[in-house]
């Protein structure tokens, strides 16, 4: 918890993408991309800088802003939670940066020329506020990064400008303001009560009230909204789908992660003592309903990228099963680490095997000139590098070993039968299976022989290809971190258990 | 009563009509301006909450008139993103509605739209 030269680096983290998009719009046009490219690079050294000094100390990295200590000053402040989170981040960033490379180079004709500086612009925007939201040390600056991150998120949603995709991003727009009000609300009413919004002093002093749960609801409420977890997820799918599949890849790995780190973060860091049992379970309801329903309608989808889309939001179901898990065990009075582990982990594999499916469903449209499901004949003779990487994220995302979707649900299966919820293990199963009955179908569909004469419409180039395949390796071989001899997750971290006292 | 007390219960009054107004009406411009009540209900509050907690020898506590005018600025950006996205969509459908999209009852205006 010492200030040193490298917390720096954590001001840094989140001001370098925001001085790239400032310097971007001021070149303007065509040196968007080499400016957004650059900066990129520039950012995810920082974060290895981060994740070395992590590993290095072993403690949580803090930063005072101008030297004014809370609660009158702001504190950025990284612990293991945030460090995972930025490093993950930083992967699927650089690997989508890779990818669009092409796919948003600036036009010579003349015509069309927005789209692609925006989409840059709008990348680095979305990497700097998710950077604050993860290093972020108290609730006001959470509420204005989070606002950044929708105001990053809507363009992405409507980068092509038809109609439908306005329509889309207009009703995220929507849904996301109402979520954050809600969260201003639950703010302003915790610093009425309390007299600061730093998340270290309230954590010391909130109460387990009416007022103090008011806020924790409303905040929770607004939070989810912007997640998509069901039933509020009536969003997602059009705006997720509509977009190119660049931006679908950062909105449906990267933008929901922004609000369910602050949920995460709410319940464990801010008012652990202020959560009960029961409202842990209710959140886990809504989470296991998103698995069943999500699941079940991507099942019947017609097209590849509205397919992908409902199942990001079966899998949002299973970022939430985790908190009754934490929580059982912590008022058992037993070490509810592993379930936290187990929810990064989930949060983290899914980042990356879902940027590494809409990537490559974006591949597929290109080669075959549709996205239709029943139609995908040719597709892994065109694409064989694409169709791997696809069976490799959706093994990750089914949950098979050695993938980070496997270790993710071994941590919080054995978590919730150690809890004696083992009514969470069972959803976790079947949404497994369902997961598994579409990635199958999909990758079956794909290797099906093209007809006789049958010729790619587009050529797509071999980098793109290679860095859908090294996303979907990432997710798949995540699992490995289980060999890993240091506990990132608990870094700078009090035990939950040990908080609360008594179970 | 005391200020802080009625300034409160005006707040909670616009948030309440806000969120009446943001659930029933079907129009995205009466949605944005909906949400707008809302803000100005938590500015409010937020406002009520610094003349409570004023200290001795001060008109209010001015950290949370600092944190509002933060607030009023993203608020203001976020109405200004909204309005502009409402006008484009009027300017590429000829139509605000928010409704789903259902060709039987919009213009079609995209060919690989889903049908399901």
């Amino acid at each position: 918890m010492t200030e040193s030269p490298a917390s720096l680096l954590l001001v840094l983290a989140v001001l370098l993408p925001f001085t790239g998009v400032i310097i971007g719009l001021l070149l303007g046009g065509r040196h968007v991309r080499t400016v957004a490219l650059t900066t990129v690079a520039l950012g995810l050294a920082v974060i290895i800088g981060i994740v070395w000094h992590a590993l290095d100390t072993s403690t949580a990295m803090e930063y005072v802003l101008g030297g004014w200590s809370p609660p009158l000053g702001i504190r950025l402040r990284a612990d293991g939670l945030s460090v995972l989170m930025l490093l993950a981040v930083a992967v699927v960033i650089s690997l989508v940066s890779v990818y669009a490379h092409a796919d948003f180079a600036p036009h010579d004709s003349g015509k069309e020329t927005r789209a692609p500086p925006v989409f840059w612009l709008m990348l680095l925007a979305i990497w700097g506020s998710l950077n604050l939201v993860f290093v972020s040390g108290d609730l006001f600056t959470l509420y204005v990064a989070l606002e950044l991150l929708t105001f990053a998120g809507v363009p992405l949603v409507a980068l092509d400008g038809r109609g439908e995709t306005l329509r889309a991003a207009l009703r995220y727009l929507l849904f996301a303001l109402l979520g954050s009000l809600l969260y201003l609300l639950g703010a302003v009413l915790l610093y009425g009560a309390y007299g600061t919004l730093d998340i270290q002093l309230l954590a010391q002093m909130v109460r387990p009230e009416a007022l103090s749960w008011a806020a924790l609801a409303l905040m929770t409420v607004g939070l989810l909204a912007k997640t998509a977890l069901f039933p509020l997820h009536i969003w997602l799918p059009p705006a997720h789908a509509g977009a190119p599949a660049a931006a679908s890849a950062l909105l449906s790995a990267l933008v929901v992660k922004g609000s369910w780190f602050l949920v995460l973060r709410l319940w464990l860091d801010v008012m652990p003592n202020v959560v009960t049992l029961s409202a842990a379970q209710l959140l886990a309801a809504l989470g296991a309903v998103a698995i069943i329903v999500g699941n079940i309608v991507a099942l019947g989808q017609v097209r590849l990228k509205l397919l992908i889309a409902y199942s990001t939001v079966a899998q949002i179901g299973y970022l939430f099963l985790m908190f009754p898990l934490v929580f059982g065990l912590a008022f058992a009075g037993l070490d509810s680490t592993q379930a936290v582990a187990g929810g990064m982990l989930q949060t983290i594999s899914h980042a990356l095997a879902k940027a590494a499916m809409f990537l490559a469903a974006g591949l597929i449209y290109l080669t075959l000139g549709h996205d239709r499901i029943s139609d995908l004949r040719g597709v892994a003779q065109a694409l064989p590098m694409t169709v791997t990487a696809f069976a490799l994220a959706g093994a990750s995302l089914i949950g098979l070993p050695p993938s980070g979707g496997f270790l993710a649900k071994w941590l919080l299966l054995s978590a919730a039968l150690e809890s004696g919820q083992w009514w969470w293990g069972a959803v976790m199963l079947l949404g497994g299976l369902l997961t598994s009955v579409y990635v199958f179908i999909i990758v079956v569909r794909s290797l099906a022989p093209a007809e006789a004469g049958w010729m790619p419409k587009t050529c797509v180039p071999q980098y793109q290809q290679m860095a859908v395949l090294a996303l979907a390796l990432s997710a798949f071989l995540l699992g490995l971190a289980a060999l890993s001899p240091v506990d990132l997750v608990q870094l700078g971290r009090t035990p939950l258990s040990l908080l609360r006292g008594t179970p | 009563m005391n200020t802080a007390m009625l300034f409160g219960l005006c707040a909670s009054m616009l948030i309440g009509l806000g969120l009446y107004g943001l659930l029933t009406h079907p129009h995205p411009l009466r949605k944005i301006l909906a949400l707008n009540v809302i803000g100005s209900g938590i500015f409010l509050l937020f406002g009520a909450v610094a003349l409570r907690g004023a200290a001795a020898g001060m008109n209010a506590d001015p950290v949370p008139q600092a944190l509002l005018i933060t607030g009023i600025v993203v608020a203001f950006s976020a109405s200004a993103l909204a309005v502009a996205l409402l006008l484009r969509l009027f300017e590429v459908t000829g139509d605000v509605s928010l409704a789903n999209d259902d060709p039987a009852t919009h213009k079609d205006t995209s060919k690989d739209r889903p049908h399901d």
